[in-house]
Formats: C-alpha cells, structure tokens, sequence
C-alpha cells in the first residue's frame, strides 16, 4: 500500500473492438497525482482523454494495466474491487463540463445525495453539505433551486457534490469549459483550494487555454499515450 | 434517505397533476362503465323485488314476461289461486313503448296491474295509489312525469295520480302503472279503421259468416275486439311453503312455465343483460389497456427527459434498485391521483347518466388495486430504459 499517492496508473491500456477493426485508445498510460495537487491532463480531441477519463473513474473497463487509489490496488489486469458503484460512491468524485445537477433537489440535497447514499444519516449528510457549501461560498443559496442559480453558482455546487463523501481522488472533465476567464479561474482556484483542504487528488481535463498555465504537472495525451510536461504553475490569487 | 420520485413530483407538480387529471378522467370513465354495469344488474334485482312475487308463471317454453313475449288466458290465475300453498295470484302486463305527453314521448315499461296484488308498486314518493278503473296511472320519477300530467298511451289519455320511484325495467326503462284492463287493450286492442276492416273481411269469409247460424258472426267480432290475455300471473306462495314446490306443481298441473326468483334473476342477469355485460366488459379491457398505453407513454417519457440526471445519479452510485423504485413511485403517484380524480368524477356525473349507475365501494377497492398493477405493469418499460442507461454517458460530450 503506497499511502503518499491519490492515484497511480502503470502501464494502463484500452483497446476497442477486436481483430482488423481493433482501437488502441489507450496504449501503456502512466500516471500518478499526489493528494492535494491538481494536474491537467489535455490533448487534441480523439487523443483518449476521455476514455482514460473513463477507466479512472471507472465506468469502463481497461484491457491492462495496474492502478492504485489511496494506495490501494483496485484494477491489475482485472477489477480487484467487487463493487465498482460503491467504488464510484465513496472514493471518486466527478465534475463535468455541466454542473449536471439534480433539478429536482435543492442546492444542500444535490450535495448531501452522495453521503445519504453512503448511508449517513440524513442531518449529518446536510450538516456536511452546507459545510461544503459555506467552503466554496455557496451557503446563502442552500435551499434554492438549482435552476435559481448562475452557472458560477452552478459549478461550485457540482464541486461542493464531488468532495461530499471526501473521495481521495475528483475527476473533472472539462470544467471551465462553458465559463468566461474570469470564473474560469475562479473554479480553478476553488479546485486547488479543495485539493490542499481536503487532501484530494485532483484531475483536469481540460481543451481551455486560459487554465492551462495554472497547472504545475501536466499530462499530455497524444495517440492514447502520456507525456509528462511541467506546467507553468501560474499563480491563481 | 430522501425521497426522489417525491422531491420530483413536487418539481413538477403541476405537470404531475395534469397529467393525473386527464388519466383520473380516464378511470372516471373505466369506473363509469362499471357501475353501469352494476346499474343494470341491479335494475334487474330492483325488479323482482319491486314486483313483490315469489313465482312468476308464463306461457310454456317461454322466458317471459321480461326475456321473451309471454301471452296467457286471464282466467289462468284462477286456477292458480286454488292450488295449495298459494296465497296470491295476480294478472300483469308489460309493454315496452313510447308514451306521448304532450309534444314529447317518453319510452317506458307499461305495467298493467291490479290494486293490492303482486305486481302494484310497492311505494309512493308522492301524490295517491290508482284508485278508479281506468285512465289513472302511476309513473315513476325517472320519467319526468309529474303528479297531474295528461299522458297518452295509444287511443287514451291517462292521469299521473302518484309517482314511484326505482321501478324501472331491466333495460333501465321507467315503468308506467296502469289499471290491468286499460293496460290489455292498449296491447292487444286495435285502432277503429282496423277493426272495421277486420270486421269486413270476416264477414266477407263464407266460412265465419253461415247464413244458417245465427249469432256466430257477432260472436267472432265480439272475440276479435276483445282481448283475454296477460302476459304473466305473479305468484306469492303461503307463509312456509317452498316456492320451487308450488311452482313444480304449477308446471306439472296447469302446462305452464312457473320460474322461482333465483330463475327469474338468472335470465334476467344471465341471459337479458348477458350480452351488453360483454360489451361493457370490452369497454373496460379496452379502457384499461388504454389506461396503461397512457401510463406506460408518460413515465417513459419524463424518464427519458431525465437521462442526463440518471446517468449522472448511476455515475455517482445510486443503486439500480433506488432508481427503479423512482421510476416506480412516480406511476403509483399518478394511479393514485388518477384514481381519486376518477372517483371523485364518477361519483360527480354518475346521477347524470340517464340509466342509473351504481358505484360499490368493493369496485372501488378493485379499480385501486387494478389501476396500481397497471401503473407498475406500465413503469417497467421506462424502468428499463433507466436500468440501460450507462454511466458513462455522463462523461465526456
């Protein structure tokens, strides 16, 4: 168990389909992010972000490879974890390019869902929720609707969503994408903020030129595989 | 845990309950048919009951009075009255016809009766019993006649003196009373120029017309413009003898058709309403089926309006068996305001209705557990398009 890492790939491949019409999407991906650090991970469209973005969170399966959460091994060649919804539940949180809220909860049960469906009691799911929510300045619209918010407002929900059950890793596909500069890197500060609060692992796809030069560590994926880049690492105050 | 279908329904009330109304409208119209299904039987109940005889007896080989014609000898009821464990015996007629009040005519059952005899309706709800022997009648409320109206039957006009009320026939027509002789002429008797021309043509038959026998001509006229016929003899048998006994005894000794009322209910339940039972049966297939179709589209609609939020809730772990039982509170949801909204409906245009509908609360308890079978029957299909949909749908464009 190696417990300095969030998450740590090796080797991971994907392939689609099989025979002459076979796709290697992902060929030998490595990869490891550290708890607190927030990296990028970009490429030109159809270069497999997504599809990496996938088997970490694991909604697909990989051909091979190995990876680590926490430290714990939970894919080697196979799933080593039985139940990949409770995977998914505790220890992966998701932002996507869309706030994707539920329309019909309000703003504190959008984010207490993912502990009650932990099981936690309901209050101390809420209590959980609204200190998210006051974490990322959202607190005086606790109990609106979600339609009622902007889409600042919106996003910052779907953060507070992702750390609800404190997962050691967050994946983010794309999540400044339909914001202006300036709350673009207003999510990235909130996400590098969330990452040394809470220790959190942090991955960044992202096509946007304008948060690029805020990650330290990029990883750049071309043709299904990764290339290291240290990134500007420009400051976010 | 929270309730989602709950927190969803309460998003979207007002569609939700829309929705409801024009699916209760739906199962007010399912129940409606029901009860006049139920109407119908108990018409039939109504009456035997009315009519306040334990045997009806009818010309041989006959369903009659009310399933098929019956014509017997008015003078049968004698003989009756003298067998043992018989305590009444009474002549009635029934004729199914339009009565003309004024410029309108109104379709009823005309019942010839005699006063204080099986086959006199049993109570009053306004004006006095026939008192005279003609041109006198009793009708009942569902007519619309009212105590003093002229009403024509055939040749004559009569007085309403009373009015009764659930005296309808099995075919949910209101009955008219009429004094026994009145009502045999206007079944049998014929209009003047038809009794001329009948006279004329006997007398022009060689074979009725003797010139040897004196008196045979007027005694054949006399026998063609009167008549002796009813259509049954309603029996009410001794304290303490058994019906089906007498009424052996009747068909064995006087060559009659002598049915019990457990008979009478079967023929008229059975046999008389037998096939628009089918046909209201039908309805309720149909609009059951429809009831379903119409479930089935709005669930599996607002479910696929929800795809996104599914994938995302599978994304995030939701259990399979959390959003199926969403899927599947919301139809219940809607059986249940659909079915309020359609109880309350019925029971609101249920009087409406010119035949009488019964709604039995029993119908009810059954409507229920049938509308929510269906509403679970119909959410499987969008239940299965949820459970389909892939989490990973949320990721990436």
């Amino acid at each position: 168990m190696d417990k300095g890492i969030g998450i740590h790939i090796e080797g991971l491949s994907k392939r689609y389909g099989a025979g002459d019409t076979a796709v290697d999407a992902l060929k030998e991906v490595n990869m490891s992010v550290a708890p607190g650090e927030v990296v990028g991970l970009i490429g030109p469209s159809g270069s497999g972000k997504t599809t990496l973005l996938k088997c970490l969170g694991a909604v697909i399966e990989p051909t091979k490879g190995r990876m680590t959460l926490g430290g714990e091994v939970i894919y080697d060649n196979a799933w080593k974890i039985s139940d990949l919804r409770v995977l998914r539940r505790d220890r992966i949180g998701f932002i996507f390019q869309a706030p994707y809220l539920i329309p019909f909860l309000d703003v504190t049960d959008n984010v207490a869902l993912l502990p009650m469906l932990a099981g936690r009691p309901n209050g101390e799911a809420r209590a959980r929720a609204l200190e998210l929510l006051q974490a990322l300045d959202v607190a005086h619209r606790a109990k609106a609707e979600t339609s009622e918010l902007s889409g600042g407002e919106q996003q910052r929900v779907s953060i507070a969503r992702a750390l609800a059950n404190r997962p050691p890793v967050i994946l983010a596909d794309e999540p400044t994408a339909p914001l202006d500069s300036e709350r673009a890197l207003a999510v990235m500060r909130i996400l590098n903020q969330m990452a040394t609060q809470y220790q959190t692992a942090i991955i960044v796809v992202t096509h946007d030129e304008k948060i690029i030069p805020t990650f330290r560590r990029i990883y750049n994926i071309r043709d299904g595989r990764t290339f290291e880049e240290a990134g500007e690492g420009r400051a976010l105050e | 845990m929270i309730s989602l279908a709950g927190r969803d329904i309460l998003h979207s009330w007002g569609k939700f309950v829309l929705t409801g109304l024009g699916l209760g409208l739906l199962i007010g119209v399912t129940f409606t048919m029901a009860g006049v299904y139920r109407g119908m039987v108990d018409d039939a109940k109504v009456l035997l009951n009315n009519s306040g005889a334990d045997l009806w007896v009818v010309q041989k080989d006959t369903l009659g009075p009310y399933a098929e014609s019956s014509s017997i000898h008015d003078d049968v009821y004698r003989g009756i009255l003298g067998m043992p464990g018989v305590a009444q015996a009474a002549n009635v007629t029934y004729l199914t016809m339009q009565v003309r009040k004024g410029s309108t005519d109104v379709r009823a059952m005309v019942v010839g009766f005699e006063p204080a005899q099986p086959g006199e309706p049993g109570y009053l709800v306004a004006g006095r019993r026939v008192t005279r022997g003609h041109y006198e009648a009793i009708a009942d409320v569902m007519s619309r006649f009212h105590v003093g109206d002229r009403i024509r039957i055939r040749r004559h006009d009569y007085t309403v003196v009373g009015l009764t009320r659930r005296m309808v026939s099995s075919g949910g027509d209101p009955m008219v009373f009429i004094p026994l002789k009145d009502a045999q002429e206007a079944q049998f008797l014929k209009d003047n120029d038809a009794i001329v021309n009948e006279r004329a043509r006997t007398a022009a038959n060689p074979a009725l017309n003797r010139p040897g026998v004196p008196g045979l001509l007027d005694a054949i006229n006399a026998s063609q413009t009167s008549n002796h016929n009813v259509n049954a003899v309603l029996v009410r048998v001794a304290e303490g003898r058994s019906p089906e006994a007498v009424a052996q005894d009747i068909r064995r000794w006087k060559h009659l058709q002598a049915y019990t009322r457990a008979q009478m209910e079967d023929i008229l339940i059975a046999k008389l309403i037998a096939t628009a039972a089918k046909q209201i049966g039908m309805f309720l297939v149909i609009l059951m089926i429809v009831s379903a179709a119409i479930v089935a589209f709005i669930i599996y609609t607002m479910t696929l309006g929800k795809i996104r939020e599914i994938a995302v809730l599978k994304l995030i772990g939701t259990h399979n068996r959390t959003i199926a039982g969403m899927i599947l509170q919301q139809a219940l949801g809607l059986g249940v305001i659909g079915f309020i909204v359609g109880k309350i409906a019925a029971t609101l245009w249920g009087p409406l209705f010119p035949k009488y509908v019964l709604l039995l609360p029993e119908d009810a308890a059954r409507g229920f557990v049938v509308v929510m079978v269906v509403c679970t029957l119909a959410s499987t299909l969008a239940i299965r398009a949820a459970l389909k949909v892939d989490p990973a749908t949320a990721i990436g464009g």
